[in-house]
């Protein structure tokens, strides 16, 4: 075997591989080969670290040198200082990472003091193309133990008693599941993995996928064993080329390790599994809908019951999870069912990953235990909102959740306070706003997404949900009238009581919480035609002030010829002509021009 | 896979290849490895200390590099840091030394005097 005595891990997470890190991989290869240190370190790609706001990211063992944003430029100095030398290249580590000349643990971060990794514990530490270094970090044991020194129904109370939920959005207790799905009667069944991620601005289950897929591939093996099924199909959508790969390698390397196929640890357990692609419609994330599109036919849900546990793939018994979900069930079987249950608050045992996104900071993937307040993530994890700008609310749960304003910030994060809040947990999107987002454009921009994704199959969905959106387009414009916010409630109200799928269920639900919390927003747009935080350019008007100095360059900038005005002397908008672009307002050195 | 045992196999040889990825709280082999110390030969030395380390299986040590250490005349310079001990500095070493210094002071705790700096002349 050979040694090295310094591993470089490269984040190969789709985040970071399009800022680049794929030709920094390259530029390592070379820098390595010129000083002739391929022997002596050892390049891995490995997945998403987490912290893509500091992507590309590059870490050196054994000292855990924490590098951000790395460019191919800097890999010859990282090269010719670090690798050659030994001297870390302080300046390019991650900024939180040097203190007071010390430089400390990636572990100790802000960003990751807080965390707690299960589902992502492999994710940025190991290859993920490469099965042995999986097993090093014990891969297959979990499954080497459900199968020789577990019955089924020890691996299913084992699930039960741990408090599992299912992380894909419902919160369903997953023990339940399998053991509906054990109970049920079919001379075939199946399991099912739903990789497909559709919110915007969530990429968990893609992360998993990419940075730690033999945790999904032994899950599912586990599951089949329980539920008692053979074949499983993971459907993951086709926009994710990086996770597709590597889950396909991965089922390969599982495959020729014989950990998958026929007579599993000379138990007589069969297992085998295959990747289904989805042309990335939002309904395929919905369960019979997934179903129905990995049999072939047009993804659309039908109603349940049957349950798919009982009805599934070709009519027969099917287990569908989440990927996160399944990540967690090999730790679960190794450790225990009270270790997880340990973790978290009542009813919510373990942890849960977000994708935080929006007006913060440290932009990212991280994972933290269930009960953790919001809070702390989004000032503490999350290192707050930019530019000095004021929190104003969290979206939690993409097109299926709501937002939560400032006041909540303390509340623990659990499913269930999600949903007393009017929000849930969803698959675990957060997106944070600040001063300057409006709430009824968030509103419209989730309904628009919904509107664009629903499969037209019931009316309440397909009618309904459009209707919305014509309200909102029309409030955000500056033409709303008294009544429409009554009529957008009354509409909600319809469409969630009465759709086919949790599509239309909770396609709602951004009005209805942005209405909760933000009724004065919404009134503001309607009766004084103003939009508080100036982002619905129907309601905005550009004027010049005093401050105006003649410059003349606005009127250089302004396409359609609106401002006229004399060299050195106070310049006018012609509020007419303006097409409220905005341009003139990113040109004036002497910040002369304002909307309101 | 046929077995529990062929799994254990896989799984401790893999973890030879992965256990530099690990936070360690031992002892630290750092070797000098500047310009002066490259030039004089640090790099073998490097390899035989990582070698020897990971031949023995010692789970707490890290070997890594640093820059110069500043008696450039007396290098390769290796040192050891181990928790609550006075660093230990080794100087004009060879493979052949680093592996005694392995074998001596890092798993017996015996400081092999007659390579420290305070006998250089």
């Amino acid at each position: 075997m050979e040694l090295y005595r310094s591993h470089v891990l490269i984040c190969g997470g789709t985040g970071c591989t399009s800022s680049g890190s794929k030709s920094i991989e390259e530029a390592f290869n070379e820098a390595l080969a010129k000083h002739n240190l391929t022997k002596e370190v050892k390049l891995v790609r490995t997945g998403c670290f987490g912290l893509c706001e500091a992507g590309p990211i590059v870490i050196v063992y054994p000292e855990g040198a924490f590098y951000s944003r790395i460019t191919v430029e800097d890999v010859a100095r990282i090269t010719e200082e670090h690798l050659l030398k030994g001297r870390i290249v302080t300046d390019l580590l991650f900024k939180e990472a040097v203190a007071e000349d010390q430089i400390r643990s990636i572990n100790e971060v802000d960003f990751y003091k807080k965390q707690q990794r299960v589902a992502l514990r492999n994710c940025g530490v190991i290859d993920p193309e490469d099965i042995t270094e999986y097993i090093a970090f014990d891969g297959y044991k979990a499954l080497a133990k459900a199968l020789t020194e577990m019955t089924r129904e020890e691996v299913i109370e084992t699930i039960k008693k741990s408090g599992l939920r299912g992380r894909g959005g419902g919160g369903f207790p997953t023990g339940l599941k399998w053991e509906f799905t054990y109970k049920a009667q079919g001379d075939q069944k199946y399991v099912a993995c739903n990789a497909d991620e559709g919110d915007p601005g969530a990429f968990m289950d893609r992360s998993v996928l990419e940075g730690d897929p033999h945790a999904v591939i032994e899950a599912m093996a586990i599951a089949g064993y329980a539920v008692g099924a053979n074949q499983g199909y993971v459907y993951v959508r086709a926009e994710y080329p990086i996770a597709v790969h590597r889950l396909q390698i991965a089922i390969d390397q599982a495959r020729e390790y014989g950990l998958l196929g026929k007579n599993i640890f000379g138990t007589g357990f069969d297992f085998d599994l295959e990747i289904r692609l989805g042309a990335g419609a939002f309904v395929c994330g919905e369960e019979t809908a997934l179903l129905n599109s990995i049999e072939g036919k047009r993804g659309m849900p039908r109603p349940r019951p049957p349950f798919p546990a009982v009805k599934g793939l070709w009519e027969k018994p099917t287990l569908l999870n989440n990927v996160e979900t399944y990540a967690n069930v090999p730790q679960i079987i190794l450790n225990g069912a009270e270790w997880f249950a340990s973790i978290g608050t009542e009813k919510s045992k373990g942890t849960k990953v977000f994708a935080l996104g929006g007006k913060i900071n440290n932009t990212g993937l991280l994972e933290i235990p269930m009960g953790t307040t919001l809070r702390e993530v989004i000032f503490e994890i999350g290192g707050g909102i930019p530019n000095g700008k004021q929190f104003k609310a969290v979206q939690t749960g993409g097109p299926s959740g709501g937002c939560i304003p400032a006041e909540y910030l303390d509340t623990p994060i659990d499913y269930d306070n999600l949903i007393a809040l009017g929000s849930m947990m969803g698959s675990g999107g957060m997106i944070v706003m600040d001063e300057d987002n409006c709430m009824v454009d968030i509103a419209r921009f989730f309904l628009d997404f919904t509107v664009d994704e629903s499969c037209g199959k019931c009316p309440p969905c397909r009618i309904g949900t459009k209707r919305m959106l014509e309200l909102l387009d029309k409030i955000t414009e500056g033409k709303g009238e008294a009544g429409d916010i009554e009529k957008l409630e009354r509409l909600a109200e319809n469409i969630k009581s009465s759709s086919l799928c949790g599509l239309g269920q909770t396609a709602p639900n951004p009005v209805l919480s942005t209405l909760r919390y933000f009724r004065h927003e919404y009134e503001a747009h309607v009766n004084e035609k103003r939009c508080p935080a100036g982002v619905c350019q129907g309601l905005l008007s550009y004027f010049i002030t005093d401050a105006c100095k003649g410059c003349t360059l606005c009127t250089k900038a302004c396409p359609v010829n609106a401002i006229s005005g004399e060299k050195k002397g106070l310049h006018v908008i012609d509020r007419e002509k303006c097409v409220k672009c905005g341009a003139c307002l990113d040109k004036c050195p002497f910040k002369a021009i304002i909307k309101k | 896979m046929k077995s529990i045992e062929e799994l254990a196999k896989i799984r401790e040889e893999a973890l030879k290849k992965v256990d530099i990825r690990h936070d360690r709280e031992g002892t630290r082999i750092v070797v000098g490895m500047a310009t002066c110390g490259i030039s004089a030969g640090a790099r073998p030395v490097l390899m035989a200390l990582v070698e020897e380390v990971k031949k023995r299986n010692l789970q707490d040590v890290i070997v890594s590099q640093t820059g110069c250490i500043g008696v450039c005349r007396l290098e390769p310079i290796v040192e050891v840091y181990s928790p609550g001990q006075e660093k230990v500095t080794y100087v004009e070493m060879t493979a052949e030394k680093a592996k005694r210094i392995v074998a001596e002071h890092i798993v017996n705790g015996k400081v092999v005097d007659e390579y420290t700096i305070g006998t250089a002349k």
